[in-house]
């Protein structure tokens, strides 16, 4: 029997509704439980490289900002390792490279603070240019959406990316590409989501 | 050289569809272009570390996480259990499994639930907890109630607890959520309908574990959690040692 049963298949997705904050990020949310809130400190404090903001909202297909989405990021240190027994490498103390922000009720902005990734190895030894792993979820997602951003100080590599040039139209590369500003003297990159419609955010099947 | 590889490719068909009219909130929230198909990278087959040092003990107790000193929240008391499993029927050990729900009359602790049922004082409704080495996790809690949403305005979700749960890599990320067997709400729930295949529906409904139910005190529901499970390495176009 265990022979004929040797794969399982994987449970079904169903969507984090629109009360996701109190399970994932109740601190954020204003509910008060647990001593030690996951995924606020990205990087800690020991982490090489440059210190970043980054900043957005999501959209909806009618170009509204949403307001109850979970957002979680995976990103490799500034030697672009992960932190994990297959990450490529050793990363600082107390980097971790994953967190977890919620939008907000009113606004629909979310943001973290973070380090600027390395580049990563893909998979067939050329190298990925620096980017964020981001997945998100929410109520009327019915399976967590996956995409990436990158940096637009980092064209050279950007065009060189294996995953940005499997995007078929060229102009759609570019929403997964964040914008570098100045704020009080620290790197902001602005990263708009668009779940739908008009200049649509690629998202990846991984 | 027996390293894992990439994980299995996402068998989209047990899955609910991004667009799913029937669930309104999915109209406007769905990407209609297709998803771009990548081969995992170190971005994709790594994910978090967790560890011990990332929470307490109790929060894996709902009765007791948020009650105080000698209460308990209203509700029928039960243990949710199972195991964290890959599809290749491997143990998933040290993945972090969250859950949130409802208090026992159908009303979350959230500033944006506002429906009519009270707030239990002693139930804030999350919890979380790392599997073991053989994958298994459990949470004591109460069952939550059936709670009615705005769809087609006379909706009621069937009682279910969301669960969060990590795996080894990013592409396994996954949030579901856990019904209860016998609830005939689960084949009146738009969310429930969204997942195509009724196998799928079933796997996602926990059964009564009448051996594991603690006698004068708690009902225990079991309820397994798959993810996706990962290939062997192809090496010189061999498949290596599976
Ligand atoms: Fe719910």
């Amino acid at each position: 029997m265990a022979q004929s049963r040797l794969y399982i298949k994987e449970s079904a997705s169903q969507t984090a509704g629109p009360y996701v904050h109190i399970g994932l990020a109740p601190g954020a949310a204003g509910f008060d439980i647990y001593r030690r809130e996951l995924g606020w400190d990205i990087a800690g404090p020991n982490a090489r490289g440059e210190r970043i903001r980054v900043e957005g909202r999501v959209l909806d297909g009618m170009g509204a900002a949403t307001k109850d989405v979970l957002l979680e990021v995976w990103q490799a240190n500034a030697d672009g390792h992960y932190a994990h027994p297959e990450g490529g490498g050793p990363v600082e103390d107390g980097f971790r490279g994953w967190g977890r922000v919620i939008t907000d009720f009113d606004t629909g902005a979310w943001g973290f603070d973070t380090v600027k990734p390395g580049p990563t190895p893909g998979r067939d030894g050329r190298l990925q240019a620096p980017h964020l792993n981001l997945w998100l979820v929410a109520r009327g997602i019915n399976i967590g959406l996956n995409t990436r951003l990158y940096f637009d100080d980092e064209a050279e590599r950007n065009t060189a990316d294996p995953v940005l040039n499997l995007i078929e139209w060229e102009d759609r590369r570019s929403t997964l590409i964040a914008t570098r500003t100045m704020r009080d003297g620290t790197p902001l990159y602005h990263f708009d989501i668009r779940l739908q419609g008009d200049r649509e955010t690629v998202f990846f099947d991984i | 050289m027996n390293a894992p590889g990439e994980f299995y490719q996402r068998d989209r068909d047990l899955h609910p569809p991004a667009f799913a009219p029937g669930y309104k909130s999915s109209v406007t929230r769905s990407p209609r272009c297709a998803l771009l198909s990548l081969q995992g990278s170190a971005s994709e087959i790594t994910g978090p570390v967790f560890g011990h040092g990332d929470l307490d003990p109790g929060d894996n107790d709902l009765l007791s996480n948020y009650a105080k000193p000698g209460e308990s929240p209203i509700g029928e008391r039960i243990i949710l259990h199972g195991r964290v499993l890959d599809e290749n029927q491997r143990p998933v050990p040290k993945t972090m499994v969250e859950v949130w729900q409802a208090n026992a009359g159908g009303r979350y602790r959230h500033k944006k639930d506002t429906y009519l049922a009270p707030i239990d004082p002693n139930f804030g409704g999350c919890g979380r907890t790392l599997t073991d080495d053989d994958g298994a996790y459990f949470f004591r809690t109460v069952k939550p109630g059936v709670y009615p949403w705005r769809n087609f305005g006379n909706n009621w979700r069937p009682a279910h607890i969301h669960i969060s749960v990590f795996g080894s890599g990013f592409a396994q990320r996954l949030i579901t959520q856990c019904y209860f067997e016998g609830d005939p709400f689960i084949a009146l729930c738009p969310i429930v309908q969204t997942i195509p295949d009724p196998e799928a529906i079933v796997q996602l409904t926990a059964k009564l574990d009448h051996k594991a139910t603690i006698p004068l005190d708690t009902v225990a529901y079991k309820f397994d959690v798959v993810l996706r499970g990962r290939r062997s390495t192809l090496f010189e176009n061999r498949l290596e040692g599976n």
